[in-house]
């Protein structure tokens, strides 16, 4: 199943994550979630273990919400298809401070390696330029994984999108906490919010 | 081409401001994201909305997009309110998942459609469940059937939403609202 020439997931979270300063980083359900907890628990990860398809929008109310602060998506190329719909909500938009990242292994790794639509057919930095999110990368390479952690930072120039092919090795779980109260109040926490 | 009726035992003056009396309310609870599919009962307000300098009007393309929406608003220290029609809450169902499990403020403004002189059989199936999928998903439901009972339901939904974190859904019965009404 894997390829040589195709990028390792855990590296490319931890090389995302590396400096990430003040982002705040949203993982989407599956394995995303797992290698953003495997990169370092942080106050300000949002790991999610449900609501499929939805990682995007939680970024973009998150990125509205905190125009100043850097807000990256880290999901898989299953969880963007679900929510495929969101990139046009996204591009109309135009949060400037929102970036994702999409792990593209061509499958649904958590429910047996099934072939996703990214496999054959469907171009997901064609359907992100499309609907408007003119920075929409395909990275193949680390340098441009590199490139990409830095762009996070610059909360003028987005939304952007990198697509970045991975390697479909399904590997150890690094599991994160379940409880997503404790999870968003944590990051509310440390955004300076107070417990209602 | 079709247009819509004023409903029938509704004073024309009260049926033109009850969606002004929602965006007063939203206002002074400090809504800031209202993520919207658009509906012709909604109008008004999500014109409101948009001309709004304290409120931003989000335009969704399926309406679970605004619940994982208002997850990320409130994250980020915002209140936000969803606004779409019966036929999208079915839209919603596993995304309202997300309530209970975060435990974030959610309001939602529901126009209903199937349930008072509708013309369009399309629309009876999710109208006639959009109650019971809200109840079954954990989503207390408050209706509101004319414009004089506007401003307190939305109060108390409102005040239990962002005081309590009760998840509150508000019906806007069709019959506030009027049916649409088809011509040729």
């Amino acid at each position: 199943m894997s390829k040589a020439n195709l990028l390792d997931r855990r590296q490319v979270v931890t090389t995302l994550l590396a400096d990430r300063k003040d982002v705040v980083a949203i993982g989407g359900l599956g394995a995303s979630t797992n290698d953003m907890c495997a990169a370092g628990d942080h106050a300000r990860n949002f790991y999610l273990w449900g609501g499929m398809g939805g990682a995007a929008m939680i970024g973009l109310g998150l990125a509205l919400a905190q125009p100043k602060l850097p807000v990256l998506v880290i999901t898989g190329d299953g969880e963007m298809l679900m929510g495929l719909g969101s990139l046009a909500t996204i591009g109309l938009q135009k949060p400037s401070n929102l970036s994702i990242a999409v792990l593209d292994n061509e499958a649904y790794g958590e429910t047996g390696g099934q072939t996703s639509h990214t496999s054959v057919a469907a171009d997901l930095v064609g359907v992100a330029r499309a609907c408007g999110i003119g920075d929409s990368r395909s990275v193949t390479t680390m340098a441009e994984v590199e490139a990409f952690a830095k762009a996070v930072h610059d909360v003028t120039a987005g939304p952007r999108l990198a697509n970045v092919k991975i390697d479909s090795t399904n590997l150890e779980r690094i599991l994160p906490s379940r409880d997503g109260t404790y999870i968003l109040n944590r990051i509310r926490g440390d955004l300076g919010f107070q417990p209602i | 081409m079709h247009a819509r009726a004023d409903a029938a035992d509704t004073a024309a003056e009260s049926s033109t401001h009850w969606p002004d009396d929602i965006f007063a309310t939203l206002q002074r609870f400090d809504v800031r994201q209202v993520p919207y599919v658009p509906d012709a009962g909604h109008s008004r307000l999500i014109q409101r909305v948009l001309a709004s300098s304290t409120m931003r009007g989000i335009s969704l393309t399926t309406e679970e997009e605004g619940v994982a929406l208002l997850a990320g608003a409130w994250a980020g220290g915002q209140r936000g309110v969803l606004l779409m029609q019966s036929s999208g809450v079915g839209n919603c169902i596993n995304m309202l998942s997300l309530i209970p499990i975060l435990r974030f403020p959610f309001l939602t403004l529901v126009t209903m459609r199937g349930e008072w002189g509708e013309f369009n059989p399309w629309q009876v199936p999710m109208g006639s469940t959009t109650q019971g999928v809200f109840e079954l998903s954990g989503v207390k439901v408050l209706r509101a059937s004319t414009a004089a009972e506007v401003p307190a339901v939305l109060e108390a939904a409102a005040a239990q939403a962002y005081n309590a974190l009760t998840p509150t859904a508000v019906l806007l019965s069709q019959r506030l609202i009027g049916a649409k009404v088809f011509t040729k």
